[in-house]
């Protein structure tokens, strides 16, 4: 391995640069987009329920949403980023795809036993039907908050998303999937540690894997 | 209204004592007088998103209108006070003001108003809290307003002050929509104290708080004179 500084070939990363880049942007403009989301809500809510205040981003509704219409375009920018990289590199069809429906089923009652392999650089196949859901459920809750942000300018979001009133209930169902993911993410990086550092540090991949 | 103020102190004196964590998201976007980092930041992405939204902004894009049927019943009052307390203008001595760089700065009764071309609209209303209601308006549209009083439709902004104290301004290019009206009626009938009588802004195409009530006076130009909530943190845009 090359350790002097030549430009010999150096192990590959586990995780590459731009993918840890987005990731934890992503993560700081989610947290933002919840935490204040939760402040817009409670100024009409929709359910039976409040946000426990403490919990919430923005000191009042008009905070609530000056902290949400600010992390929206880094939400936005980072996530059509991430979309670009994650095709146009071939990171998604290498590293989240196929999802056999077979393997989830056995690689998730292996979870439950706290048997769950963990292969350096490779996701299995509960990760992947998560990462793949997530990011669904991103493009949903991008798309219906825009369509209530713009209801006449961007309609046609309003509209995919049957009308402004149901459109509410889309993107409040789409924020409570991504909190639901990342309860379950971050559970189970509590549960496999050491796959932390990569996603920070790069890590390196093991020889011979690519 | 009133209920987010009370969870504006409430929230304050504990972020007062349970020191800068929780103090820190904003809670000083409230409070103009003691501004820091996160209100800066804030402040510059909210001119920065008024900036989007004129760029998003089209013209010829008409807001959605509904049935007769659709019109919510009975309307839902909505001020920073208490219905009893709307304003009650004479509509026999009422005269609107206009100012700025208009050509003919005479005001106008409203019989005067009322022999101008009506528009009718049956409109989505929007709060920014996110609730919505359907509701019936009539009146005059503001662009042929502003081309009759011989304003200068180059100018950046069209504000109102009203009788109750609340002022408001909008951009030039949402003013000159077809949909934006000063409406005299509501549900076929002369609009009501609550609902702003005897003449408020009807504009379909921004949120709630931007259509200013019993409006007392209305000028043009280049200045930003920027709105009761607006002042407060309110995005300036509010672009539906
Ligand atoms: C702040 C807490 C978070 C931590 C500690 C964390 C940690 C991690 C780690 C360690 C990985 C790599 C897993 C592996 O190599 O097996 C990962 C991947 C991933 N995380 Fe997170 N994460 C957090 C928040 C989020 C949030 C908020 C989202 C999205 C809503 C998210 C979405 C993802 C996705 C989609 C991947 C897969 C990325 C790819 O390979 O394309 N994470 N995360």
């Amino acid at each position: 391995m090359a350790r002097d500084g030549s430009t010999q070939a150096r192990p590959r990363p586990i995780h590459p640069w731009p993918l840890r880049l987005m990731h934890w942007l992503n993560a700081l403009a989610i947290v933002m987009m919840i935490g204040s989301g939760w402040q817009i809500y409670n100024a009409a809510p929709l359910f039976n329920f409040s946000i426990p205040e403490t919990l919430t981003i923005g000191a009042w509704l008009g905070a609530g949403i000056a902290w949400h219409l600010a992390f929206l375009w880094l939400l936005l920018a980072n996530g059509l980023a991430y979309l670009i990289w994650g095709f146009a590199s071939g990171h998604f069809k290498q590293k989240l795809w196929p999802i056999l429906p077979g393997q989830v089923m056995r690689e998730f009652i292996a979870a439950l036993r706290f048997k769950l392999p963990h292969q350096k650089g490779v996701y299995n196949a509960v990760q992947k039907l998560l990462y793949v859901g997530v990011i669904f459920a991103g493009l949903v809750v991008v798309i219906s908050g825009l369509g209530i942000w713009k209801p006449v300018q961007l309609w046609f979001f309003t509209d995919l998303c049957g009308g402004y009133y149901i459109a509410r209930y889309v993107h409040f169902f789409a924020m409570a999937s991504i909190v639901a993911f990342m309860a379950v993410h971050i559970l189970l990086v509590l549960m496999v540690p050491r796959v932390l550092p990569p996603m920070i540090t790069g890590g390196e991949m093991p020889e011979g894997q690519s | 209204m009133k209920q987010l103020d009370l969870n504006r102190r409430k929230l304050l004196s504990r972020a007062l004592a349970l020191g800068a964590i929780t103090a820190l998201p904003g809670c000083n976007y409230e409070d103009p007088a003691h501004p820091d980092v996160a209100d800066w930041f804030l402040h510059k992405m909210s001119a920065f998103n008024d900036e989007m939204q004129a760029l998003l902004f089209n013209p010829n894009t008409l807001a959605p209108t509904f049935s007769p049927g659709m019109i919510t019943n009975p309307p839902r009052f909505n001020a920073f006070y208490d219905m009893s307390q709307a304003p009650v203008v004479d509509p026999a001595t009422y005269a609107l003001e206009l100012g700025g760089q208009i050509q003919d700065k005479q005001s106008w009764t409203l019989a005067a108003l009322r022999a101008l071309p009506q528009e009718g609209q049956i409109t989505r209303f929007v709060c920014v809290e996110g609730w919505r209601v359907i509701g019936q308006w009539s009146g005059v549209p503001l662009g042929y307003f502003l081309h009759r009083i011989g304003a200068d439709v180059t100018c950046k902004y069209v504000s109102f002050k009203c009788a109750d104290g609340y002022y408001s301004s909008i951009d030039m290019a949402s003013a000159l929509h077809p949909q934006t009206i000063l409406a005299l009626d509501f549900l076929n009938a002369p609009l009501t104290a609550p609902f702003g009588a005897p003449v408020r802004l009807r504009i379909p195409t921004k949120l709630g708080f931007k259509n200013p009530k019993s409006i007392m006076q209305l000028a043009v130009s280049n200045v930003y004179t920027g709105g009761y909530w607006e002042d407060q943190g309110y995005n300036w845009f509010s672009g539906s």
